[in-house]
């Protein structure tokens, strides 16, 4: 039996911090045998992250304190977006893609940190409902009739696919404590992180069961020139192909009369 | 970190950080040649923006919206020699506008099948040795020739069955009387390759006009430059209409460095000898041949590849 209180909490942005006020949603586990007012409390160093034309990446700083004993899991989910899984093979010497399987929805982004590895410390049913771990993933094919055998070997790829370019990533040990109470996790994000909202889960996790949850979302967005550019290729194609044709031909222009000399 | 991160430019529809001076250069080596050449390049830089890890549909588009940059700063000097058959190069235009549509249709729908990156790579490992081997086997030819004369004297123009095609019409200025449909045909072609490939097609037109359509060499260059520019015109808007693949960031970037770089090539041509040049430029063809055809025929690390079937529609 658990007591589930829902806490909302509104910021104002810290000074020197030019974040949009937050809404931050604070969920409440306690078992009946520690009713607790909070069990954990996290934040993020940042709850934006603006891509930019100069980004290289970005590194976020999760940090809390917990109360009492216990492990911590942060979980980091990106958006769900549909993707589509191409195999290829060989014919006539040249490797062509040949098999696809289109799944309904993946997460862009997935990030599991802890402070040691959650199978010594989460029994099965919890990591399977709270989705601790890569092969916990929802990843549902679109076409219900395709084999389970191929849906899950393509999935397996996917997901080797998504850790090579470091979007699903997991770190086992790398919540660190400091004293009992507080503990911090790096979350890296590569250059390619895609775009949306994000949410940021955080467990504590004591004698198998989960004491204290809370979630905060997270923003990652282009901004600046890079951001209006590439919406406007998306919403005004038209308008946008015209305006590379003027482009392209003043910089060709400009060029011919700099250099007329010659 | 500011100082490093100033010179990488994120490109925001191939979604990737690449540094700015790598541009530049790559866009002034490409231009530099075209310049000694008097090729037009794409043929080169889509390449060398597809091994840069530019994703092959936004490499092809975008090239298209350069290659119309430097062949506005082109044809300028042959206006003013009044080198442009402008009959001829509508004749071609209405082609190449035509092939070049029905290209931009096929790359889309190729796109849709998972099939344009591969496409892409057999075009370009069929054109760049072919290419190749002609160049090299001319420049070899010259260099062992070097101070013989070549007293087989042209006729001004010989007649092919080609010609005898029905819509005989004149071209004037050519001094030419022969059918449009010829004319029509080679633009057609030429559309398709800037559609499918990113490239003007220079390679393929300057040829034909020579020796398929019968031209003056004088009136070549400007003609098909003339062409160019509204061919890839047409590939920039209906690219980024239908694929959202041109990225005009690195359009410009690479128009600054090509800009320049042409210059200097012009310029160092004058000093250099230029068959041993094309036998170089022969090598680095075959040589980016060879890489695309190394890609497509060996093992890949993972046989497996994403591709997100919904582009994250909203952006922010």
């Amino acid at each position: 039996m658990t007591m589930i209180q829902a806490i909302m909490k509104k910021r104002t942005p810290d000074t020197g911090n030019l974040l949009i006020p937050l809404l931050a949603v604070v969920f409440l586990l306690a078992g009946p045998a520690a009713v607790r007012a909070e069990a954990l409390v996290a934040d993020l160093s940042s709850h934006l992250i603006a891509i930019t034309t100069g980004f290289q990446g970005s590194e976020l700083l999760l940090f809390g304190a917990i109360d009492g004993e216990g492990d911590v899991v942060v979980l980091v989910r990106g958006p769900e977006e549909p993707l589509k899984v191409r195999r290829k093979d060989r014919i006539g010497g040249v490797w062509i893609n040949r098999d696809e399987v289109t799944f309904k929805k993946a997460p862009v982004f997935f990030r599991m940190a802890s402070s040691r590895p959650v199978e010594d410390f989460v029994p099965y049913a919890l990591l399977s409902r709270h989705r601790m771990g890569l092969r916990f993933l929802e990843i549902p094919a679109a076409d219900e009739t395709v084999p389970q055998a191929k849906v899950t070997s393509f999935r397996t790829a996917m997901i080797r696919a998504k850790t090579r370019e470091g979007l699903y990533t997991l770190g086992e040990g790398t919540v660190m404590f400091l004293g009992d109470r507080l503990f911090r996790t790096n979350v890296v994000f590569p250059p390619n992180v895609p775009t949306g909202t994000y949410t940021i889960e955080v467990f504590l996790v004591r004698d198998g069961h989960v004491v204290g949850a809370q979630t905060t979302p997270l923003i990652v967005s282009k901004v600046g020139l890079g951001a209006e550019v590439f919406l406007f290729a998306h919403r005004h194609a038209a308008l946008y192909g015209i305006l590379s044709v003027i482009l392209a031909m003043l910089a060709g222009w400009l060029g011919a009369v700099a250099f007329r000399k010659v | 970190m500011s100082g490093f991160s100033l010179m990488q430019v994120y490109l925001p529809i191939a979604e990737i950080s690449v540094n700015v001076f790598y541009l530049l250069g790559l866009g002034g080596l490409v231009g530099a040649l075209s310049g000694l050449f008097g090729v037009g390049g794409g043929f080169l830089m889509t390449p060398f923006l597809i091994f840069t890890g530019i994703p092959p549909a936004v490499a092809v588009a975008t090239e298209a919206n350069q290659i119309l940059g430097a062949s506005v700063s082109g044809v300028l000097a042959y206006w003013r020699r009044s080198s442009v058959d402008f009959k001829m190069g509508f004749v071609l235009l209405a082609g190449g506008m035509v092939g070049s549509s029905f290209g931009v249709w096929l790359f889309s729908m190729l796109r849709g099948f998972g099939q344009i990156d591969l496409v892409i790579s057999l075009a370009y490992v069929v054109f760049l040795s072919v290419i190749g081997a002609l160049m090299l086997a001319e420049s070899g030819r010259t260099m062992l020739l070097h101070r013989r004369r070549e007293a087989a004297k042209r006729k001004l123009h010989k007649h092919i069955w080609l010609h005898g095609l029905p819509l005989k019409t004149r071209f004037r200025k050519s001094k030419l009387y022969i059918s449009a449909l010829l004319p029509l045909g080679v633009g057609f072609f030429v559309g398709l390759l800037a559609a499918i490939m990113g490239v003007g097609g220079g390679f393929v037109m300057v040829p034909a006009m020579i020796y398929l359509i019968g031209m003056p060499t004088s009136m070549v260059v400007g003609t098909s430059l003339f062409q160019i520019i509204f061919v890839t015109a047409n590939v920039t808007i209906l690219q980024a209409y239908y694929n959202q693949t041109v990225d005009v960031f690195l359009a410009l970037l690479l128009l600054i460095g090509g800009v320049i770089g042409a210059q200097i090539g012009t310029r160092a041509g004058s000093f250099l000898r230029g068959e041993q040049l094309r036998g170089l430029l022969a090598l680095v063809v075959l040589g980016v041949g060879a890489r695309m055809l190394f890609d497509l025929v060996v093992t890949p690390n993972d046989l497996f590849s994403l591709a997100s079937s919904a582009v994250s529609a909203a952006g922010l």
